[in-house]
């Protein structure tokens, strides 16, 4: 409630250190690298209403919509070069099927003046036909390295997604669980973009093998910015 | 015993022989209720403990079958419905002894969750005279194809605690199996048994089938019980020092044991599982006599509750630690004193906890109330008058859940090929759902047939689909066999299992060890010596202890001690669907148990309570303490006007405290305490947080609006507007974790999320995706989906408490009183000092993180 009166921490909130290249913690989730002009986001999941409908469970069939209105702020807001999709971009191969047409619409229109690139991602090796874009296993941008599944073992410039990254966050006033940025200053993992994508404690074992046991910092999503919490204030589920 | 009065068929002599050989005679009311189930009509009979309830409600179906030539062919002659499948085994019990004496042919079966699965299939095949089952197991029953056969030769509904029942969605769906029981068999009566309440004619009007805009309502006939011998209850007159704020009542536990040595056997009621640990724990370290204490809640193993139970009836314990899990109509054996521990709540709650003393009703019972606290002091004394008078304030009967609604519907059309117009006036002929539209039932039949979204995109997938004859049929069995796993509204809160990891060897305390697990300590623990039966150390995947609250267990870290089945417990990990826990060596759990009520006050006592404070000639029945609390408060501050909403402001610490006294139970005072801190947010008061008791709401702030008030900068008027239940509760419903967690029950029962699917039941943290995102993503793009409507309505009476609010906020118009203090007043202590000890509400997502990432940089500067 009275967080917006006094900067809390010395460097400008929200700013991400990956192997020397600073970048820029959206509170929506994606990741800004403002001097190539690029943003980064993980795990948009597209259609996962509609996928979990086939066995159905009706989920509301607004998700692809809602996640596209969220990334149509940000890229009004940061207004890219390009935009990087780093993979489960698409729920399933049938995604681009049931999609709507206003959602591709909408989509065209993000795309309209912008390079657009789909990481392949484990749940859509290849994007669906006409959902425009360029398809790529991976991509190198100067020290940056941008891919869907992190690799096992020490990996500097790396940004992945897949892991959907979540902190518990506890502090006098109370307890909360967000989705996050994980980063140790050489590799950062993205949260989740989707709006049904769920979070996984980024104190969970499938992340101890990307740290090796170096100090993480969580970049959790607030309202209004993100907050760089320590792992040591973060609790396990 | 009185003659019995009114009856056109006399009781037929086997039976009267019976009666006689017993050395009873029938009573009045059980002849009454005979003669008018006789007459073809439903009745609803109205007694208090210990009246002979349910062997009323048999004795028709009893009669009946005595006198049936055929017992072979007959076919299902009576139903038996009780919320508790303890109550359906305890009913089985107690007929066999008429039924063998008087040597009736007739088949009397329990249908349970726990009955085998060939069993049940012989039942359908084959059915007993009388089947004692559940709400869910009808429910079950109601989805088969085999339904319309089964029940055709029904004759009997009996339904027992019918109070209890209709008051929850449990009744709702209760209500929706019972109108398609009247369609298959319309010639089926009902009898009802409740204990007292406040409108009987509610439930008269839910025994019937209702014809909607038909004046006067139907409504079953009505038998009424004599009441029994009036109670005896008292209120502890602590000699100790009454605490300010707690609910464990441990400054009572001498004073408590002493009574219970000399109860023949004493039930000791709290409100809570955390309580009942608290108090069990206490009442061990002063139990130099070695007493039979036990403890018994809902979160226990199953198969110690039932030991405990067995104990019970064969009257081996002195006294059981318990919560409401002991409230419904089971015959615990010798009770012959009741302790209540901490408020009451109710006075027809404690009235009906006080008949577990004496199941007999010329005898009185006897009661001790022992409030934890000052503010308890004054609802007990509430609760004993109320009691006295008889008064009666059972929650008013609710309407139909839409989410219930859509589970039937589901239901309905795994049974047979749905006519919607057909079903439509079957739902409304159940008074819940009397006053439903049709609007809503095509709404949730649209729900359960593809989700029933604006957006018609999923029909392809439907789990129901209209056919060309305009029958709505199962399009897939996967979707019913989804539907029987997931039948039913219990939503437990997410339970983990509690698993005991490794043998603690902690010195000096008693464990539970070993397979069985003990009913009670055995012993006073002599020099720190455990006897070794009790000191088995337990392997890794060792036991299970019982089940926790998820929530609960979202406050620990790892290494955080807490009591748990009377024992200190260190908790090692979460792993998967269970918590895993090692006994500590520590004497004093480190996390305290969230120890506020589950019930919230009812208005009818919170209203007594304020009357009780407002009138200092009604105080010379209060302990001396409490008296003088509030003359101190009429002193320094003023009492609560009755009928005016004192606020009062002062500083502390440097910070501005507001505390008002709406005295609406802590689920209102929390959704206000929201509410008044987005407003005083806006107008620059710079609120920090709140804190909310049954009694009080108690508001931090940076700015002083004590003095801006009586300044006239604002007045209290505009901050108490109701206004506030528009816009500011709207703003707030986006993010309240209570509104989430409300529509997440919606979600599950309505069967949008399944809890339990084939070869494995899901835990809350395994559903695969997360209610709160769904929630979010439909409130944003159609917040006028059905289950959007029904967490709203449940909220108005659940955890959010909005009706309550609403009436507060437009009594308090035009008339708050504000007091600007220069110090806190005697009446608030006790709010103030649940600061700390409960959870603190406010808007501060952003604030925790904030201080957790300030916390970094202190680590980052300093380190």
């Amino acid at each position: 409630m009275a967080a917006e009166a006094e900067p809390l921490t010395n460097p400008p909130l929200g700013t991400l250190t990956v192997a020397g290249a600073s970048l820029l913690a959206d509170p929506s989730g994606a990741l800004f690298f403002e001097s190539d002009g690029l943003l980064f986001v993980a795990d948009l999941h597209l259609e996962k209403g509609s996928a979990y409908a086939r066995r159905r469970v009706f989920l509301p069939p607004y998700d692809t919509a809602a996640t596209l209105a969220r990334l149509a702020i940000v890229i009004e807001r940061r207004a890219p070069r390009a935009v990087i999709a780093l993979g489960d971009s698409f729920h399933d191969a049938g995604a681009g099927e049931r999609m709507r047409e206003s959602d591709r619409e909408t989509l065209r229109a993000l795309q309209k003046g912008r390079d657009w690139i789909w990481i392949a991602g484990n749940h859509d090796p290849a994007p669906p036909q006409g959902v425009g874009g360029q398809a790529m296993a991976e991509l190198r941008v100067g020290v940056l390295v941008l891919r869907h599944q992190p690799a096992a073992g020490a990996c500097p410039g790396e940004i992945a997604g897949h892991l959907h990254p979540a902190a518990r966050v506890r502090s006098v006033s109370g307890t909360l669980r967000r989705r996050c940025f994980v980063s140790d200053g050489a590799r950062c993992v993205m949260p989740a973009f989707g709006a049904f994508a769920g979070g996984l404690n980024f104190l969970d074992e499938a992340f101890a093998p990307l740290f090796g046991g170096t100090a993480v910092t969580a970049h959790v999503l607030g309202r209004s910015r993100v907050f760089p919490v320590a792992d040591t204030r973060c609790l396990r589920d | 015993m009185k003659k019995p009065l009114e009856h056109n068929l006399p009781l037929p002599p086997m039976f009267r022989d019976w009666f006689a050989a017993r050395g009873w005679a029938p009573r009045a009311h059980q002849l009454a209720l005979l003669a008018q189930a006789r007459a073809g009509k439903s009745v609803l009979l109205v007694a208090p403990t210990g009246a002979g309830k349910t062997l009323a409600g048999f004795l028709p179906p009893l009669v009946e079958l005595a006198g049936a030539q055929e017992p072979s062919r007959r076919g299902l002659h009576t139903l038996y419905i009780s919320p508790l499948k303890a109550l359906a085994v305890d009913v089985q019990r107690n007929l066999e002894l008429p039924l063998a004496e008087m040597r009736l042919p007739i088949r009397v079966e329990t249908r349970t969750g726990d009955t085998s699965a060939s069993k049940r299939q012989r039942q359908r095949r084959d059915p007993p005279d009388i089947l004692l089952t559940t709400p869910e197991q009808l429910a079950l029953l109601l989805a088969s194809a085999d339904a319309f056969h089964l029940f055709a030769a029904l004759k009997r509904v009996v339904l027992d605690e019918l109070h209890a029942v209709v008051t929850s969605k449990r009744g709702d769906l209760l209500s929706l199996g019972l109108a398609r029981l009247r369609a298959i068999a319309p010639g089926m009566t009902m009898v009802g048994l409740s204990a007292t309440v406040r409108d009987p004619d509610e439930l008269r009007r839910w025994l019937v089938g209702q014809t909607p805009g038909k004046s006067p309502a139907p409504m079953a006939a009505l038998v009424t019980a004599p009441p029994g011998a009036p109670a005896e209850i008292s209120m502890l007159d602590t000699r100790e020092r009454l605490p300010w704020a707690g609910h464990g009542g441990a400054h009572a536990i001498n004073e408590i044991y002493e009574r219970i040595k000399t109860a023949r056997m004493s039930l000791v009621f709290v409100n809570t599982r955390a309580q009942a640990e608290a108090v069990f724990q206490q009442l061990w370290h002063v139990n130099e006599d070695s007493l039979a204490i036990a403890l018994h809640h809902g979160s226990l193993d199953a198969g110690q509750r039932r030991r405990v139970e067995a104990a019970m009836v064969a009257g081996k314990l002195k006294a059981v630690v318990c919560t409401s899990t002991l409230d419904l109509g089971i015959d615990w054996g010798d009770v012959d004193l009741v302790i209540n521990v901490g408020a009451p709540k109710g006075a027809s709650r404690l009235t009906q906890r006080i008949g577990r003393a004496n199941h007999r009703l010329d005898e009185s019972s006897r009661a001790l109330l022992v409030p934890a606290n000052r503010f308890e002091v004054l609802e007990c004394r509430a609760a004993i008058d109320a009691a006295m008078a008889g008064a009666q304030d059972t929650p008013p009967a609710r309407s139909g859940g839409l989410d219930v609604l859509c589970q039937h519907i589901l239901g309905m059309a795994c049974a047979a090929p749905v006519d919607a117009d057909r079903l439509y006036a079957e739902a409304v002929s159940a008074e819940p759902y009397a006053r439903l539209t049709r609007a809503d039932f095509d709404d949730a039949l649209s729900f359960a047939a593809n989700g029933g979204y604006a957006l018609q995109s999923y029909d392809r997938f439907a789990k129901i689909k209209r056919r060309q004859d305009g029958l709505w049929r199962i399009a897939n069995p996967k979707a019913a066999q989804a539907y029987r796993m997931n039948v039913g509204t219990i939503i437990e809160s997410d339970m983990l299992k509690v698993r005991l990891v490794r043998g603690g060897g902690g010195a000096g305390k008693p464990g539970a060890g070993g397979g069985a697990g003990p009913l009670y300590y055995p012993a006073k623990l002599a020099g720190g010596a455990a006897p070794s039966a009790y000191t088995g150390r337990v392997s890794r995947g060792g036991r299970v202890l019982g089940e926790i609250e998820e929530y609960f267990l979202e406050m620990l870290s790892p290494g955080d001690t807490f009591l748990f089945g009377g024992e200190i417990l260190a908790l090692a990990g979460i792993v998967e669907n269970e918590a895993h826990v090692s006994r500590a060596k520590s004497d004093a759990p480190k996390v305290p148990s969230y120890a506020g009520g589950k019930f919230p006050l009812s208005t009818y006592l919170a209203e007594r309570v304020r009357k009780l404070i407002a009138s200092p000639g009604s105080w010379k029945d209060l302990p001396e303490q409490v008296a003088d609390w509030l003359a101190l408060q009429a002193e320094k501050s003023m009492l609560p006007p009755a009928g005016k909403l004192l606020v009062e402001t002062f500083p502390r610490g440097g910070k501005f405290f507001l505390v008002a006294y709406p005295f609406e139970g802590r689920l209102a005072h929390q959704t206000l305490g929201m509410l008044l801190t987005r407003r005083m947010e806006r107008m620059g008061l710079k609120p920090q947080g709140f804190v909310a008791s049954e009694y009080a709401l108690a508001v931090w702030s940076l700015a002083d609006a004590g003095t801006r008030a009586a300044k006239g900068l604002f007045t209290m008027a505009e901050l108490f507007n109701e206004d506030m239940l528009g816009d500011d509760l709207e703003e707030w419903l986006e993010e309240s974790a209570l509104m989430k967690r409300t529509f997440r029950n919606c979600a599950i029962i309505s069967g949008l999320i399944e809890r339990r699917f084939p070869g494995k039941e899901k835990t809350g943290r395994q559903v695969t995706i997360s209610t709160d995102l769904i929630y979010d993503v439909l409130r944003r793009h159609e917040p006028g989906h059905i289950l959007l409507r029904a967490a709203r309505e449940d909220a108005m009476t659940g955890l959010l408490d909005l009706a309550r609010l609403a009436d507060m906020l437009a009594r308090a118009r035009g008339k708050i009183v504000h007091k600007n203090l220069e110090r806190i007043s005697p009446l608030a202590v006790p709010v103030m000092l649940e600061i700390g000890r409960e959870p603190v509400y406010g808007e501060a997502q952003d604030v925790i993180l904030a201080e957790a990432a300030g916390t970094l940089v202190e680590e980052a500067m300093g380190g």
